[in-house]
C-alpha cells in the first residue's frame, strides 16, 4: 500500500517537473520569436519611410542621385530576403544603416533641406527606427541566450532533445557599431 | 563589475529595509512604554498605522507625486517625439510595459520615475533636460529611470515614504496623549526604580532620535539605489559615455524652481541642490563625482 503511494507520488512529481521544464522551453522559444518580430516590425517601418525620405531629399538636392539610388537598391534587396534568414537580413540592414547615415551627412550641405519641417520629422522617425532596431537586436540576443542556456544545461537539455528544440543563432553586431552602439543623427 | 554592483546594492537594500521596519516597531514600543504603559500595545499600534499608510500611498502614489511636482501628462508621441521614442526604447530593452510620460515645465534639467510596479509606472522629465541633453544622454537618463521601474525601486521609495510618515504620526499620537493627561501613571513606583528610570530615558531617546534615524535610513536607501540605477542604465544602453556626460551636464545646472521637497529622493539628481557641508548623512543622492567615477570604471 505504502509503496504504491510512493510510486504514484514519484511518477506525478516527475511528470510535473517534466511539464514545467517543457513549458519553460516553450516560453523561452516564444520570447525569441516575439523579439525577432520586434526587429521585423522596425525593418518594415524603415522600408516604408525610405521612399518618403528619398522624395523629400530629391526636392532639395540635385547632384546626389547616386547616394539615393544606393539606399533604394538596398531597401529593395531587403524586401527580397526570405523571412527566415536572420543573418542575411541583418547584414543588409547594417549596410542600409550606413548608407542612410551618408544621406544624413550630405544634408549638412543643404541648409534648406535641414531646415524643412518634413525633413526634421522624417529624421526623428528614422532615428527612432534605427535605435529601435539596435535595441530589439539587443533584446533578441538576450532572449536567445536564455533559450540556448536552457537547451544546453541539465536537465532541460534532455527535454529539449526529445522535443527537438534547436539553439538560436545570435545576431552579430558589426565591428563599427561596437564602437558607437547607438545611431544618433541629431548631434 | 556591473553585475557585482547590482547584487551588492540589492543586498544592502534588504538590510536597510529590514532596519526600517524594525525602527518603526522600536519607536512604537518606546511610545507605548512611555505614554500608554504597554510596550506591546505600542508595537501593535505601529504595525497598524504603518500598514494603513502603506496601503494609502500604494493606491494613489503616482497622481499625488505628479501633481506635487506640477507635472503634466503627455498622451501622444507627437507632443514630445524624442522623449516618447526614447522611453519606448528603454521600456523595450528593460522588458517592462510602456510607462506613463509626464513633462515638468522647469528650465533645470532633471527627471524621475514613480509608481508601484512596472505595470503602473510613470516617468517625468523637465523641459530643461529635453533642451540641454542630446539623444544619447537622454537615453542614459531614461535608462536610469527605467531601471528604477524595473528594480521596483519606485515601490521601495513609496513604502519608505509611507513608513517615514507613519513614524511621524506615531510620535504625534504619543505627544497628544501625553498633553491630554494620559501618559504613564506611576502605579508601581516602589522598587525597581533604577531600571525603570533607565528604560524611561532610553524610550524618550528613541522617540526623539527615531524620526532622525528614519530620515537617515531613507536617504541611505536612496543613495544606494542611485548607483544601482546608473549601473542599470548602462546595462540597457551599453553606452556609459552617454550617462557620464548627462550627469556632467545635470550637475552644473541651477536647482529646480518648484520641486517638492519630500519627493527629492525620486529625482535623478537632487533638485534642491542642498549644500550640507558638514556631512552627507542627509543627502538624497551620492556626490556626482562618485557616480561619474563608478561609471568610468565600467
Amino acid at each position: 500500500m505504502l509503496t504504491t503511494i510512493i510510486v504514484i507520488v514519484v511518477i506525478v512529481l516527475i511528470i510535473a517537473i517534466y511539464a514545467g521544464i517543457y513549458n519553460g522551453l516553450v516560453t523561452a522559444r516564444t520570447h525569441t520569436q516575439e523579439s525577432w518580430s520586434q526587429i521585423d516590425v522596425q525593418l518594415k517601418r524603415r522600408n516604408d519611410l525610405i521612399p518618403n525620405l528619398v522624395s523629400t531629399v530629391k526636392g532639395y538636392t540635385k547632384y546626389e542621385a547616386g547616394t539615393l539610388e544606393k539606399v533604394v537598391a538596398l531597401r529593395n534587396q531587403m524586401t527580397q530576403i526570405p523571412a527566415g534568414d536572420h543573418q542575411q537580413m541583418m547584414e543588409v540592414s547594417d549596410q542600409l544603416t550606413s548608407s542612410l547615415k551618408s544621406i544624413f551627412a550630405l544634408s549638412e550641405n543643404y541648409p534648406d533641406l535641414k531646415a524643412s519641417q518634413e525633413y526634421t520629422k522624417l529624421m526623428e522617425e528614422l532615428t527612432n527606427t534605427e535605435n529601435k532596431i539596435a535595441y530589439s537586436r539587443q533584446l533578441f540576443n538576450s532572449t536567445a541566450a536564455n533559450l540556448n542556456i536552457k537547451i544546453q544545461s541539465f536537465p532541460s537539455n534532455i527535454v529539449a532533445k526529445v522535443h527537438h528544440f534547436v539553439q538560436v543563432d545570435y545576431l552579430e553586431v558589426p565591428e563599427t557599431e561596437k564602437a558607437a552602439p547607438k545611431v544618433s543623427f541629431d548631434d | 563589475m556591473l553585475y557585482q554592483q547590482i547584487a551588492q546594492n540589492k543586498r544592502r537594500t534588504i538590510y536597510v529595509m529590514v532596519g526600517f521596519v524594525l525602527l518603526v516597531m522600536v519607536i512604537g514600543m518606546a511610545i507605548g512604554y512611555v505614554f500608554f504603559n504597554s510596550a506591546i500595545m505600542g508595537v501593535v499600534m505601529a504595525i497598524i498605522i504603518g500598514g494603513i499608510y502603506m496601503v494609502m500611498m500604494i493606491s494613489q502614489s503616482t497622481s499625488v507625486v505628479m501633481s506635487m511636482n506640477h507635472a503634466q501628462e503627455i498622451t501622444d508621441e507627437s507632443q514630445a517625439p524624442e522623449l516618447w521614442h526614447i522611453v519606448e526604447d528603454m521600456a523595450l530593452v528593460a522588458q517592462v510595459p510602456m510607462p506613463r510620460v509626464f513633462i515638468i515645465r522647469d528650465p533645470s534639467p532633471n527627471a524621475f520615475a514613480t509608481g508601484n510596479d512596472p505595470e503602473h509606472a510613470a516617468v517625468a522629465a523637465t523641459t530643461g533636460i529635453l533642451e540641454r541633453l542630446n539623444r544619447e544622454e537622454l537615453e542614459g537618463v531614461m535608462g536610469h529611470e527605467m531601471t528604477h521601474v524595473r528594480n521596483y525601486d519606485i515601490r521601495l521609495q513609496t513604502i519608505s515614504l509611507a513608513l517615514a510618515a507613519a513614524i511621524s504620526v506615531l510620535v504625534n499620537i504619543g505627544m497628544h496623549s501625553f498633553w491630554w493627561g494620559g501618559g504613564r501613571r506611576d502605579r508601581d513606583n516602589e522598587g525597581g526604580g533604577y531600571l525603570q528610570i533607565i528604560m524611561m530615558i532610553l524610550s524618550v531617546l528613541v522617540i526623539i532620535l527615531g524620526p532622525v534615524a528614519a530620515t537617515i535610513a531613507q536617504m541611505a536607501l536612496s543613495r544606494n539605489r542611485e548607483y544601482l540605477a546608473d549601473a542599470g542604465s548602462v546595462e540597457l544602453t551599453r553606452n556609459p559615455q552617454g550617462m557620464i556626460s548627462a550627469l556632467q551636464k545635470i550637475s552644473t545646472a541651477q536647482p529646480m524652481k518648484a520641486a517638492d521637497a519630500s519627493s527629492a529622493a525620486l529625482y535623478i539628481s537632487d533638485p534642491l541642490k542642498n549644500k550640507h557641508s558638514f556631512s552627507h548623512l542627509f543627502d538624497t543622492h551620492p556626490p556626482m563625482e562618485k557616480r561619474i567615477e563608478r561609471l568610468e570604471q565600467m
